[in-house]
């Protein structure tokens, strides 16, 4: 391309054509390698659900361009949990996860991976395993959950490394049987790691309970919403409008109290007029 | 093809099978040691490497670390930790001192296989093929860096032949093979050092790297140069040995200045007036 120094001018008049027109094709060639390389990248952006990045991982967009792939989290891993994604998978090429399913994370209280991270694609502010939020358990099935159908599964209760705290089991009527509690697993998402042990012990064929992204499993309040209850208890009294005392209709003779009921033998403006004197049954332990 | 026609047939009669092979069986021996070095880990449990070309950790000690990579995630927007840091600046000076594409010949998995394809297109006498620019692998360079911009990822790491083979060897090689059987037959039909002298960013990057470096290969004896042609045959970027072994007229210095040279020293080898060394670029 450069042999152009001391030939007749119409020859270089032609090499320099010759130049152009090979910048041209190299441009064209990398420029369409360019755009197909990053349509792909923008596709490998999107992790699959169920493939969980490791503790203190960054957010998904930041993670891709901080982690260089050398596996060492990999390697420090002490049960062998995480893997580097190989072409054929959904995964980044070459970047960690693991399927909670399989293995799930052990939770170490050093947290080997992330110390081991030579760029802080894993944060190393995190220090405290119970803080790290890979992903968010969600009890996605309540169709097949045993404890939905009203047995004492508890699996994915018990197997919780925070347990109590990240799963509770949220007591409930059985309206089936008429006569049974339902103990129905709670996931707070305050607390859950999203580490996987709930799914991978979930009893099921497929497990009710699974590890999501946390933004796939999160709502999101309106940023305008405000919890009355709350807000009223902040300011220490109604914001909307004077509490008004509610009216009942009641028998003669009585009162009523929100949360203990009937009250006999007191009259107030409550009573109903003409009414006879006696409970009537429906009303008797009423805990309306 | 005629006995008196091999590549370096007349070096091998003057010299010996050994002399004439010397830089190529350090390179080999070079190239084996540092992916046992790496594989011994996995496969034995003993740990002196940990990790791969990407970033390592040598006896738990001494961090290395691509500036190619990082400087993508650099652009990506990530400001790495101190242990990639450090590693970082002790390869960039590494390679700085003994030439950017020491790293190609010397290292990188790869070579062996676009070797072998290059030796095998000779075999089989495979002539000609596509006429690819020497000048794309800093195109597709520059490419890659503004996409890790663009994209915000290190988006090259995605389909990096170089990367991907080191990682499936040491870690899991899936379907890489793939990857690396094309750049094998891209190298065998295509074009003859089609990946590694004219596709490969990864080579472009350390091509700069090692654009000043002290270490070079002089044709110091050029004056007893018979125009045998197999430095030129043999060399995969033959297009570095003519101004240093020609310019004496010009007053071209002997010593090899392109930074696409690989320090892979087999004109050395095959050359049976030993016009070519090792020396320094400084060396008139």
């Amino acid at each position: 391309m450069n042999d152009t120094n001391g030939k007749a001018p119409g020859a270089r008049q032609a090499s320099r054509r010759q130049f152009l027109i090979d910048m041209a094709k190299t441009a064209c060639t990398v420029g369409l390698m360019g755009t197909g390389l990053g349509l792909y990248a923008k596709q490998a952006k999107a992790l699959p659900p169920l493939a969980i990045r490791p503790p203190g991982a960054l957010l998904e967009a930041d993670f891709q361009g901080a982690c260089i792939r050398c596996g060492l989290c990999v390697r420090d891993c002490p049960y062998n949990i995480l893997e580097l994604a190989k072409p054929e998978h959904d995964v980044a090429t070459g970047t960690p996860y693991f399927v909670a399913r399989n293995l799930p994370c052990e939770m170490c209280e050093d947290i080997p991976c992330v110390k081991a991270c030579p760029t802080g694609a894993l944060d190393h502010q995190l220090t405290d395993i119970n803080k790290s939020k890979m992903g968010l358990a969600v009890l996605i099935d309540h169709e097949t959950c045993l404890n939905f159908l009203g047995l004492r599964c508890d699996v994915c209760y018990r197997v919780c490394p925070v347990i109590d705290k990240a799963i509770t089991l949220e007591m409930a009527p059985n309206l089936r049987t008429g006569k049974h509690t339902m103990f129905l697993p709670t996931v707070h998402s305050d607390h859950c790691t999203g580490c996987g042990k709930c799914e991978k012990s979930c009893v099921l064929e497929e497990a009710a309970i699974k590890v999501l992204p946390a933004k796939l499993a999160k709502g999101k309040l309106g940023y305008h919403y405000r919890l009355g209850w709350e807000e009223k208890t902040k300011a220490g009294k109604s914001l909307v409008a004077p509490d008004v005392e509610h009216q009942y209709t009641l028998p003669e003779g009585y009162k009523y109290e929100q949360g203990r009921g009937l009250i006999p033998g007191s009259s107030g403006e409550s009573v109903a007029p003409g009414t006879q004197p006696g409970i009537p049954k429906a009303l008797q332990g009423d805990k309306l | 093809m005629r006995e008196a026609k091999k590549i370096g047939a007349e070096a091998l009669a003057e010299k010996g099978w050994l002399t004439s092979h010397k830089w190529l069986i350090l390179r080999r021996i070079s190239q084996l040691v540092t992916l046992a070095l790496f594989l011994v880990g996995p496969l034995a449990g003993l740990w002196i490497v940990k990790g791969n070309l990407a970033y390592s950790l040598t006896l738990n000690t001494l961090p290395l670390a691509d500036p190619y990579v990082l400087l993508q995630s650099l652009l990506a927007g990530h400001i790495p930790e101190k242990m990639a840091l450090i590693g970082v600046v002790i390869v960039l000076a590494f390679y700085f001192l003994v030439g950017g594409r020491v790293y190609c010949s010397w290292v990188c998995p790869v070579n062996m296989i676009t070797d072998a394809a290059a030796w095998l297109r000779g075999r089989i006498n495979i002539k000609g093929g596509a006429h690819i620019s020497r000048k794309l692998r800093y195109w597709v360079l520059a490419m890659t860096l503004v996409l890790a911009a663009v994209t915000g990822t290190i988006a090259w790491e995605l389909i990096n032949p170089v990367s991907m083979l080191h990682r499936g060897l040491i870690f899991s090689i899936g379907m890489t093979w793939v990857i690396i059987l094309a750049v094998f037959l891209l190298d065998l039909f295509v074009s003859a050092n089609a990946w590694c002298g004219h596709v490969c960013p990864v080579g472009a990057f350390y091509s700069l790297l090692g654009k000043w470096s002290p270490l070079r290969v002089s044709a110091a004896q050029r004056e007893a140069c018979n125009d045998c042609m197999d430095c030129y045959a043999v060399c995969p970027e033959p297009q570095v040995i003519k101004p240093a072994l020609k310019g004496a007229k010009q007053d071209i210095g002997p010593v090899i200045l392109s930074p696409n040279c690989t320090n892979c020293g087999r004109c050395i080898d095959v050359c049976s007036k030993d016009v070519f060394h090792f020396g320094l670029r400084s060396a008139k």
